[in-house]
C-alpha cells in the first residue's frame, strides 16, 4: 500500500483546494495505509453483530422470535440490518471502501513494480567494503574470468544480472563488476494476493447472481422434482430464471439413521444416510446413489445434500359422519436433540373443518416441570399428543399459511389426547375421530448451484501462494566488484544487501550465506597459495 | 491393552504431561526470577558464523549472570520436552481409544491445542535461545490442559456424521499449529509491550525485564510468528470453507466460527499492515496481535460453548 512517506506528507498543512484538489487528497486518504488499517478494524467489528444476533439467512425463525422477545429493540435493530448484517448497506460500505482502497492502492504499485521489474540491477555503490558483511578475497582468476563465472553462477540461481566490462582492457582504474537482484516474486506475491481478494468477490458475486438455493423436506418413499413449486423455501440471484431450472428429479427410497445408546455422546446420530434413485432429466434412466452429510449428489451443476431428518407421524381422521377427510403423514420438526417434534394436522373437508397441533415423541416421557417430552432420538417408545380444534381453518381466506401453524382464531378447542401407534381417538361431542396409524421418517435436503465456487477456490489458493511469496520472499541485491591490483593479483569484492523495506528483519542470515557460497565460487584454483589478506 | 485400559493410560499421561509441565513452569519462574540485576554484556558480537548459523546476531540477553538461573532454565527446557512428549502419547493414545484422529469434541481440540503450543515453541526454541519465554508459555498451556481435564473432559466418542470427513485432519491440524503460534506471538507481543515501556523510562533497563530480549527485537518474532501462522490460518479457513461446501452446501455461510474466523484474520491482516505503516510499527501492532489471538480465543471458547453454532460440537454440558 502506499508507503509511509506519503503519510508525512500528509502531515503537511495544506494549502486551500478546489474540488479537484479535495478529490486528489480524498483519494489518498482513501488508498493510504492508514486508512486501509482503520477499515480492517471496522470490517472486524462489523461482523461481530451477525455472530451474537440471529441471521434471517441462517434461522429465519429465531430472528422473529428475537424480535418478538424485544419489542422496543428489536424492530429498531431489523430497520438498521442487525439481522442481515452480512448484506446491511453499513456492512457493505465498509468492505466495499476497503476493496476501493485495496485497488487504488495496488494499481499503482503493480506499475511500479512492472516498471522494476524491467530495469537493469543498479550499479554498485563506490565503495562495497562500506556495506556490512562483505567479503573481500584474492582469486587465482583473472577479473575477466570471476565477472563471467560470477555472472554464471547467478543466473543458474536465477538473479536477475547485469554485468559491466572494464571501460579500457589494462586500465589500471578499470574494474569489472556484476550487479544481481532477486526477490521480485515478494512484491508480486503481495500484488496477487490483494488481487485475488478482488477475484474472490467478483466469485462470490457470481455465486449471489447466478446461483440458487433451495430447501425441502422429502418424506420416505416420495419423490422430488426439481420445479419451484416442490421446494419449501427457494431463493436465487438475480440473474436465475426458476422457470429453467435443471430438470432432475428423485425418490427417498430408505432413510437409515442409527444413534449412540451410551456414553457422552448418548443420543447424537452415529450416522444417517439417504437411499435415493434419481433421474438426471425427464427422460434419463433411473439411477441410484447414498447421500450422506460430507457425502451430497451432484447432479447438472447442481448439488443435493443431506441437511437433517425427522418423522413424519400418520393420521387419519374421520367426521361426524365418520367419512375420512385426512390420510396422510406429516412432518413434525423437532425441536430438541431428542426430537420432540410438532407438527400441525389441518383437514379442512369437514365440515365444520377439523384441526390439531401436536408433538411427537420418538421416546416418550412425562414429567411436571417439562410435560411431554422425548428422551431419546431413536423410536423406542413412540407416542403423539394432540390438542384438537374445530372451526374455521382460515385457510379460505385466500392468504398463505404455514403448513406447521395452526391458526386457532376462529376456532375452539375440543380437548387433549395422548396416542401410541394404532390408538383411535374419538373426538367429544362426536366431532369425529383420529387414528395415529404409525409414522415414516422425512430427510431434509438442500439443494444448491453455485457457478463462482470454482472461481471462488481458485482465486483463495492465488491468494494463498501470493501470500506465502509476499511474507517469505525477500528482495535482495548482490554485487561482485573484480580489480586487477598492481601485482597482478584479483581482488575481489562481494557485498549485498537485502531490502529492508518495511520489514524489519535486524539482518540477513540467509544473504550472509549467499553471499559466502558467492565468494567461494569465485576464489578460483590457487586458493591455497593465495590467501594472502593484503596483496603486496 | 483393553479400552478401559487405553483410556485410563491416555488420562495418566496428560496429567503426568501437566505435572512435569507444572515443574517446568516452576523452573521457568527461578530462571526468570534469579539474577535480577543483569550484567551489561555486549552479546551482539558480529561473528561470522557457520552456515546455517541463525544463532548470529541474536541479541538474546544470556542467562550467563547467574547460574542459577541458566541451570533452572536448562531444567525447565528439559522438563517441557518431558511434557511434550507425555502430552504427545496421551493425545495419541486417545486417538487409538477413539479409534480415529483425536478431535472429535472440545476436550480433544485442547489437549491437541496444547500440543500445538508446545510443539511450534519447542520447534522454535531449537533454533533460538527462548528461556526467557517459557514461563510465558507454559502458564497458557497449562490453562488449557487444566480447563480440558476440569470442564471439558468427555469420554471418548464415535464422531458425529458432520465430522466423518478427511477434511477433519486437513482443517483441524491447520487451526491447531495456528493456536499454538498465535499464542506464541500474543506471547512475544505482550512481553514486547512491557519491555519497550521498560525502555522509555531513563537509565538502563533492570529487574525482570532486563531478561527478556529487546523490545525490537521481540517485535521481530512476533512479526515473524504471525507470518508464519497467517498464511496457515488463511489455508484452515479455506480447508473449512471446501469442507463447509461439501457438507453442507455452501462454502460460506456467516455460521458464527466461520464469523469468528474471518474476525480473527482480519485482524491479523490489520497487524500485517500496521507493521508496515509509520506509527503503528511497536506497541500498536502489538496489541493488535493479542487482539487476534483474543478473537482466536473468542473463536474457540465462546462459540464452542455459547453460541449456537453448526460448529457446536464441544460435547460439553
Amino acid at each position: 500500500m502506499t508507503t509511509s512517506s506519503v503519510d508525512a506528507r500528509e502531515q503537511v498543512p495544506l494549502p486551500p483546494m478546489g474540488a479537484v484538489g479535495f478529490a486528489r487528497w480524498s483519494w489518498r486518504q482513501l488508498t493510504s495505509m492508514r486508512t486501509a488499517l482503520i477499515l480492517l478494524f471496522l470490517l472486524a467489528i462489523a461482523s461481530i453483530p451477525g455472530s451474537v444476533l440471529p441471521q434471517r439467512g441462517n434461522d429465519p425463525i429465531a430472528v422473529r422470535n428475537w424480535i418478538e422477545d424485544a419489542p422496543t429493540m428489536g424492530p429498531i435493530l431489523d430497520r438498521l440490518g442487525f439481522f442481515e448484517v452480512y448484506s446491511s448497506p453499513w456492512f457493505s460500505a465498509v468492505y466495499l471502501l476497503l476493496f476501493i482502497s485495496l485497488v487504488g492502492c495496488v494499481i499503482p504499485r503493480a506499475a511500479q513494480h512492472w516498471r522494476a521489474m524491467l530495469a537493469l540491477p543498479p550499479a554498485p555503490p563506490r565503495n562495497l567494503s562500506r556495506l556490512a558483511g562483505t567479503i573481500e578475497q584474492t582469486s587465482g582468476l583473472d577479473p575477466q574470468q570471476v565477472i563471467d563465472s560470477a555472472a554464471s553462477v547467478l543466473r543458474k540461481q536465477r538473479w536477475r544480472v547485469r554485468v559491466e566490462e572494464p571501460a579500457e582492457a589494462g586500465s589500471a582504474s578499470g574494474s569489472s563488476w556484476v550487479a544481481a537482484e532477486k526477490g521480485y516474486l515478494r512484491e508480486t506475491g503481495n500484488l496477487v494476493f490483494h488481487l485475488s481478494l478482488v477475484l474472490l468477490l467478483v466469485a462470490v458475486a457470481v455465486g449471489g447472481l447466478f446461483g440458487w438455493k433451495g430447501n425441502v423436506i422429502v418424506r420416505e418413499g416420495r419423490g422430488f422434482a426439481n420445479t419451484l413449486t416442490q421446494y419449501d423455501a427457494w431463493g436465487g440471484g438475480a440473474f436465475v430464471n426458476p422457470a429453467t431450472l435443471p430438470d432432475f428429479s428423485f425418490t427417498l427410497t430408505d432413510f437409515r439413521v442409527d444413534f449412540e445408546r451410551s456414553g457422552a455422546q448418548r443420543g447424537a446420530p452415529s450416522f444417517f444416510e439417504a437411499d435415493v434413485t434419481y433421474r438426471t432429466n425427464v427422460s434419463a434412466a433411473e439411477q441410484t446413489d447414498v447421500i450422506e452429510v460430507n457425502h451430497p449428489l451432484e447432479i447438472s451443476g447442481a448439488k443435493i445434500f443431506l441437511v437433517g431428518h425427522g418423522y413424519a407421524p400418520k393420521f387419519v381422521v374421520r367426521d361426524a359422519a365418520g367419512k375420512v377427510v385426512f390420510d396422510d403423514e406429516v412432518p413434525f420438526l423437532p425441536q430438541d436433540g431428542n426430537f420432540t417434534s410438532t407438527g400441525v394436522v389441518k383437514a379442512p373437508d369437514g365440515t365444520p373443518q377439523l384441526g390439531f397441533r401436536g408433538l411427537f415423541l420418538p421416546t416418550s416421557a412425562l414429567d411436571d416441570v417439562r410435560g411431554p417430552h422425548s428422551v431419546f432420538p431413536a423410536p423406542d417408545d413412540p407416542s403423539v399428543f394432540l390438542s384438537a380444534w374445530q372451526g374455521d381453518l382460515g385457510l379460505d381466506a385466500g392468504a398463505p399459511q404455514s403448513v406447521y401453524r395452526l391458526d386457532t382464531v376462529a376456532m375452539t378447542q375440543l380437548g387433549l389426547e395422548a396416542l401410541r401407534p394404532g390408538d383411535i381417538w374419538v373426538l367429544p361431542n362426536g366431532s369425529g375421530s383420529v387414528t395415529m396409524t404409525g409414522f415414516t421418517r422425512w430427510a431434509s435436503f438442500q439443494i444448491a448451484r453455485d457457478p463462482g465456487k470454482e472461481f471462488a477456490l481458485v482465486s483463495a489458493i492465488l491468494a494463498i501462494t501470493g501470500l506465502m511469496c509476499s511474507l517469505f520472499m525477500r528482495r535482495r541485491r548482490v554485487w561482485v566488484r573484480a580489480t586487477q591490483a598492481a601485482n597482478g593479483i584479483t581482488v575481489v569484492q562481494v557485498a549485498g544487501l537485502a531490502r529492508k523495506s518495511t520489514l524489519d528483519d535486524l539482518q540477513s542470515p540467509s544473504l550472509e550465506a549467499e553471499l559466502r557460497d558467492l565468494a567461494n565460487a569465485l576464489r578460483g584454483p590457487e586458493i591455497a597459495s593465495s590467501t594472502v589478506k593484503e596483496p603486496k | 491393552m483393553t479400552t478401559t485400559g487405553l483410556a485410563l493410560a491416555s488420562n495418566a499421561c496428560i496429567y503426568a504431561a501437566m505435572v512435569t509441565l507444572t515443574l517446568a513452569m516452576i523452573s521457568f519462574a527461578v530462571s526468570f526470577a534469579a539474577g535480577r540485576r543483569r550484567v551489561a554484556v555486549a552479546v551482539a558480537q558480529e561473528v561470522p558464523v557457520a552456515a546455517g548459523g541463525t544463532a548470529l546476531l541474536e541479541r538474546m540477553p544470556t542467562n550467563d549472570d547467574s547460574s542459577t538461573g541458566r541451570r533452572s532454565g536448562n531444567i525447565a527446557m528439559s522438563l517441557t520436552w518431558l511434557s511434550f512428549g507425555l502430552l504427545l502419547i496421551g493425545v495419541v493414545l486417545r486417538g487409538i481409544w477413539a479409534g480415529r484422529v483425536p478431535w472429535g469434541n472440545m476436550y480433544e481440540f485442547s489437549i491437541s491445542s496444547a500440543l500445538g503450543i508446545l510443539a511450534v515453541f519447542l520447534f522454535l526454541s531449537t533454533r533460538h535461545d527462548l528461556r526467557w519465554l517459557g514461563l510465558f508459555i507454559t502458564i497458557p498451556t497449562l490453562l488449557t490442559l487444566g480447563l480440558a481435564v476440569t470442564v471439558l473432559y468427555t469420554e471418548a466418542a464415535q464422531l458425529v456424521p458432520a465430522l466423518k470427513s478427511y477434511w477433519l485432519i486437513i482443517h483441524v491440524s491447520a487451526a491447531i499449529i495456528c493456536a499454538g503460534a498465535f499464542t506464541l506471538a500474543a506471547a512475544t507481543a505482550a512481553l514486547s509491550i512491557v519491555r519497550s515501556r521498560a525502555e522509555r523510562r531513563p537509565g538502563e533497563v533492570t529487574g525482570m525485564m532486563a531478561k527478556v530480549p529487546d523490545a525490537q527485537r521481540l517485535q521481530t518474532l512476533t512479526y515473524r510468528t504471525v507470518a508464519f501462522s497467517f498464511p496457515l490460518w488463511t489455508f484452515a479457513v479455506v480447508a473449512g470453507a471446501i469442507w463447509a461446501e461439501n457438507a453442507w452446501g455452501r462454502y460460506w455461510g456467516w455460521d458464527p466460527k466461520e464469523t469468528w474466523a474471518f474476525i480473527t484474520w482480519v485482524v491479523f491482516a490489520a497487524y500485517l499492515h500496521a507493521r508496515s505503516t509509520a506509527g503503528w510499527r511497536g506497541d500498536r501492532a502489538a496489541w493488535i496481535a493479542i487482539i487476534g489471538w483474543v478473537s482466536f480465543l473468542v473463536n474457540y471458547f465462546g462459540v464452542n460453548i455459547f453460541v449456537n453454532s453448526l460448529h457446536s460440537y464441544a460435547g460439553v454440558g
